[in-house]
């Protein structure tokens, strides 16, 4: 039993901190800074329990609860992305008035639902930990309260994402039905692919999976809902949700539909490809950043979804590369829009860059590489992230999906280059604000060294990735 | 030897660039200049060290370095032979005369214009020197971010326009490239070509990879009909764009066919002769008459290089000696004599700011250093005998002559219509009344302009009249890839059944 305790002791520390820190902000006045401070700490703190876990793989509580490396690398991953996220948002937080104790608060929440999501080896926990999870985002999405649109990006994600989350519970308990079980290992061990009616329930929890990270057809939400919500939140929302969608994915499709991967592969093979057209194409006529982002989000969700579609582990390391990749690339695209303030306010529309290099240079440069990096321009990260991707989809012989995806890449890489554009080639409208603030300009910085010196050691991440699995 | 020369030369300009970019940000700064030449000065020197111990009798892949690139999968392999040092010494060539020519016409933004140039020329010598078909990609495809800024933040009204078709031209081509690099992976088990050069890739799989490289190569070369990014690049680019552009990216597919299809996929390379004949001599023969009507110089230029690339082709896919070698040749020439007509134009360009035919005339009453220096580049520009350009277009033909008739007569047409529109334009140009008043008032070459062009027209003459060096470097290269590519042929075509 106390060996099980230790197993589970991330996720009891990360409980018992949000209790605590819930009564010192209720109980301090103006307690947002002091939450803040408490935040990091706690974060930094699981962090390092699950790093000092040790790597040894485990089942238990019936086996309905799951360490493994694989797991806990996407745990360090989404603490230390949160860490960033929330640290280069802090000053847009406090000049929006959102600087309320319960932010950090709600986002160690849905941190801990995903915990929960990632490690469950048992439909009912997982299901438990994904809805603790969304409940918390559609909180952040409508946390600007008095604000209408943030209001109404709550509203909406809550109605579409409780939609998704009803099919993903009508195909678990399918699931149920059709394999006698909710253990991962028994249902992965029942399926086959003549129970037609477990088939069925594998779409329906794949379309709840698929809407959880915007994968189109079911992305609807992603414009409105990162338009509309905080910058401080959509930032959130572009990195953490994504990387851990993908990574329950991953764990679907290696324990319970493993044996089912024909009847998957086709289904995420179309997600991936329609993912991929989608976000190169909506996102040209774009006009504001962050709705561009979100077109581009599920541009790069398609190409990471091409990565599962082999299903093999190389296919699933790539995956993880690409996310990763993808993960640094938005913090730094992020922390430029919130240097996006023009006297005091911030501003989102694609065209207040215009000639923002000629007073600006270094935003400008770090944009300018980013932004090539997420075309996928080669000598930059991004450039590896895809080719590792297409080297296990080409590996599989899946040369469709290789060949427009890459045309896709050439689409895409259109709207990238419209945004340098008009960075570098348009004439000079208004410049931002100074903004000194050491918090983004070393985030951002850090992100653009990752980026260009990625190709000095390409195999460094890919190596480390491997070993997980 | 053991010192790595060929990174200290793909990486040198790099740092130099990181050191400019370190530096001051003021329009009077003149150190960035100062130091951007010396980079690139010290890297001509480096690749004129480097051609002098290059052992030309040996077909042999030489300085080649390996270290773990991406481990398990890729080594990061350079190497050099007589046909990848001819385009690193070009390039290195090219450079410094670029960062001179802009000291006059680069107005604003001088430090970041300086850092794109030196990142281009980093790129473009490690695609003449990578040994990996994933570093070639890196290499080949990382030259467009410099290039598309360069169009785009100091070109004419128009740059925006090229700079996102040439980017996203260049960019289509390429991605089915890469789709052939990994497959080739996974049928061979490795990228490093001479290792493929060993295995050799089955005849079936060869068609459809040809074709991808194909795709890549023919946009950047151009050939005829996806050439159209060339001219509104050209026309749109800054001049040291334009000559950068002319000079060495364009070799870059020529040099991609030498290098990559040919040896990695001959039979279908022989398969697919007709096709490239057939656009070749389109390419001669439409884009010159294209060339013949334009009003604008640059545009004029730029239909020519279209037309000369035409040759580069032809002569590539004789697989004889004369052919290749013609090639190779015509493509160090038209480095040369392209570049030379494209700063000419840029000379004129500075003081009137106009590219039209028509805005000139009688230039040589008023600037006849200029026009003495310009005529010897169009003379160039048309191939006559004691130029460079002549060698290269006639050792193609005599090439092409050994293969197909036809071809070569058609071939010569673009000849005698190349004569027609270079000269018209000198007609136009250089001779004939004085329409416009401005000229008048022009000044004639200054020191660095005249000095540049003057070095640009002695090795035009001196190349013309004494080929030697460059043919006596890359003619055991050159006969090693006849060899093997028959040696190949035979392979393929007695295994096959």
């Amino acid at each position: 039993m106390m060996n099980n305790i230790n197993i589970i002791f991330p996720e009891i520390f990360l409980s018992l901190s949000i209790l605590s820190t819930l009564m010192v902000g209720v109980f301090f006045k103006n307690s947002y800074g002091i939450v803040t401070k408490l935040t990091y700490l706690i974060l930094i703190l699981t962090a390092l329990i699950i790093f000092n876990s040790g790597s040894n793989k485990a089942e238990y509580f019936s086996d309905s609860f799951i360490k493994n490396p694989y797991v806990d690398f996407i745990k360090i991953l989404i603490l230390l992305s949160t860490i960033i996220v929330l640290n280069m948002s802090q000053s847009f937080i406090c000049d929006n008035k959102i600087s309320k104790f319960e932010y950090p608060i709600i986002v160690m929440l849905s941190l801990l639902g995903m915990f929960f999501m990632l490690s469950s080896n048992d439909l009912i926990i997982f299901y438990l930990g994904l809805e603790l999870q969304s409940l918390s985002l559609y909180i952040l999405a409508a946390i600007d309260r008095d604000n209408i649109r943030s209001t109404e990006s709550g509203i909406k994600y809550f109605v579409l994402s409780a939609l998704s989350s009803g099919l993903l519970l009508y195909g678990c308990s399918l699931l149920y039905g059709f394999t006698g079980s909710v253990n991962f290992e028994i249902i992965s061990s029942e399926l086959s692919s003549n129970n037609t009616g477990a088939i069925f329930a594998m779409v329906f929890i794949l379309v709840g999976l698929a809407f959880k990270i915007s994968a189109v057809p079911f992305h609807m939400w992603t414009p409105d809902v990162y338009e509309g919500s905080p910058t401080s939140i959509t930032s959130f929302f572009s990195v953490v949700p994504k990387v851990v969608g993908l990574a329950v994915l991953i764990r679907f499709m290696m324990s319970p539909f493993k044996n089912i991967f024909l009847e998957w592969q086709t289904i995420i093979i179309f997600i991936s490809i329609a993912s991929m057209i989608l976000g190169a194409v909506a996102a040209i006529g774009q006009t504001n950043i962050k709705r561009l982002m979100a077109y581009s989000s599920i541009g790069h969700i398609g190409y990471a979804l091409a990565g599962i579609a082999t299903g093999t582990v190389s296919g699933y390391s790539s995956t993880i590369v690409y996310i990763i990749i993808y993960v640094v690339m938005n913090i730094g695209v992020f922390g430029c829009i919130f240097l996006m303030k023009k006297e005091g306010k911030y501003v989102e529309g694609i065209n207040e860059l215009s000639g923002i290099s000629k007073k600006h240079p270094l935003i400008s440069i770090a944009l300018l590489i980013i932004l090539f990096s997420l075309a996928g321009i080669p000598p930059l990260a991004g450039f590896f992230a895809k080719f590792y991707i297409f080297m296990s989809v080409i590996e599989n012989e899946m040369y469709t999906l290789a060949v427009i995806g890459l045309l896709t890449t050439v689409i895409s890489a259109f709207y990238y280059l419209k945004v340098i554009k008009i960075i570098y080639f348009d004439d000079l409208k208004m410049p931002f604000d100074q903004i000194k603030n050491i918090n983004i300009t070393s985030t951002i910085f850090i992100s653009c060294i990752i980026l260009t010196s990625f190709f000095l050691y390409p195999s460094y991440l890919n190596n480390i990735v491997k070993a997980i699995f | 030897m053991n010192f790595p020369i060929l990174s200290t030369i793909i990486f040198l300009p790099l740092l130099g660039s990181f050191f400019i970019f370190l530096s001051k940000n003021d329009e009077k700064n003149k150190s960035v200049t100062y130091v951007s030449l010396f980079t690139s000065i010290a890297n001509f020197l480096l690749s004129l060290f480097l051609w002098f111990s290059f052992d030309v009798s040996s077909e042999k892949f030489q300085f080649v370095e390996e270290s773990n690139w991406i481990s398990g999968l890729i080594k990061f392999k350079l190497g050099v032979d007589g046909i990848s040092i001819l385009f690193i010494v070009l390039t290195t060539f090219i450079i410094p005369i670029c960062i001179i020519s802009c000291i006059n016409s680069i107005k604003s933004r001088v430090k970041e214009f300086l850092i794109a140039i030196l990142i281009l020329e980093t790129f473009m010598i490690g695609v003449f020197c990578s040994l990996d078909l994933v570093i070639f990609y890196l290499f080949f495809e990382a030259g467009l971010i410099p290039m598309f800024l360069i169009i785009g933040v100091w070109g004419g009204p128009k740059r925006v326009y090229s700079a996102f078709k040439f980017f996203l031209y260049t960019l289509l081509g390429s991605v089915l490239m890469l789709v052939a690099i990994i497959s080739i992976y996974w049928i061979t088990g490795t990228t490093d070509i001479t290792q493929i050069y060993e295995i050799k890739i089955p005849k079936e799989f060869q068609y459809l990879l040809w074709l991808a490289f194909f795709s890549s190569f023919a946009v950047k070369m151009p050939m005829w009909p996806v050439h159209t990014w060339l001219p509104d690049a050209h026309v749109e680019a800054p001049t040291a764009g334009s000559v950068i552009l002319a000079a060495i990216l364009l070799k870059m597919a020529g040099y991609g066919f030498l290098r990559f299809s040919i040896p990695l996929f001959p039979v279908a390379s022989e398969y697919f002769i007709p096709l490239i004949y057939l656009l070749s001599i389109i390419a001669i023969i439409y884009t010159s008459l294209v060339a013949l009507m334009q009003e604008d110089m640059k545009k004029l230029i730029a239909y020519s290089s279209v037309a000369h690339m035409g040759y580069v082709t032809l002569g590539i896919f004789t697989f004889n000696q004369q052919g290749i070698e013609g090639s190779i040749y015509q493509m160090i020439s038209h480095g040369l004599i392209s570049a030379a007509l494209f700063l000419c134009v840029g000379v004129v360009y500075d003081r009137l700011h106009s590219r039209m035919i028509s805005s000139y005339g009688g230039v040589v009453n008023h600037l006849p250093k200029y026009s003495f220096i310009f005529i010897i580049f169009i003379l160039g520009g048309l191939g006559l005998p004691g130029t460079s350009g002549f060698i290269g277009e006639f050792l193609v033909l005599v090439g092409v002559f050994q293969k197909n008739y036809l071809v070569a007569l058609l071939a010569s047409i673009g000849v005698i219509l190349g004569a027609a529109y270079m000269l018209w334009m000198a007609k136009r140009v250089i001779f004939g009344q004085v329409n416009n008043p401005k000229i008048s008032s022009l000044k004639d070459l200054n020191f660095t302009e005249g000095s540049i062009l003057s070095i640009l027209a002695i090795c035009v003459i001196f190349f013309g009249f004494y080929p030697e060096p460059l043919i006596n470097t890359m003619s055991v290269s050159v006969n090693n890839l006849i060899n093997n590519y028959q040696i190949d042929l035979i392979y393929h075509l007695t295994s096959g059944k």
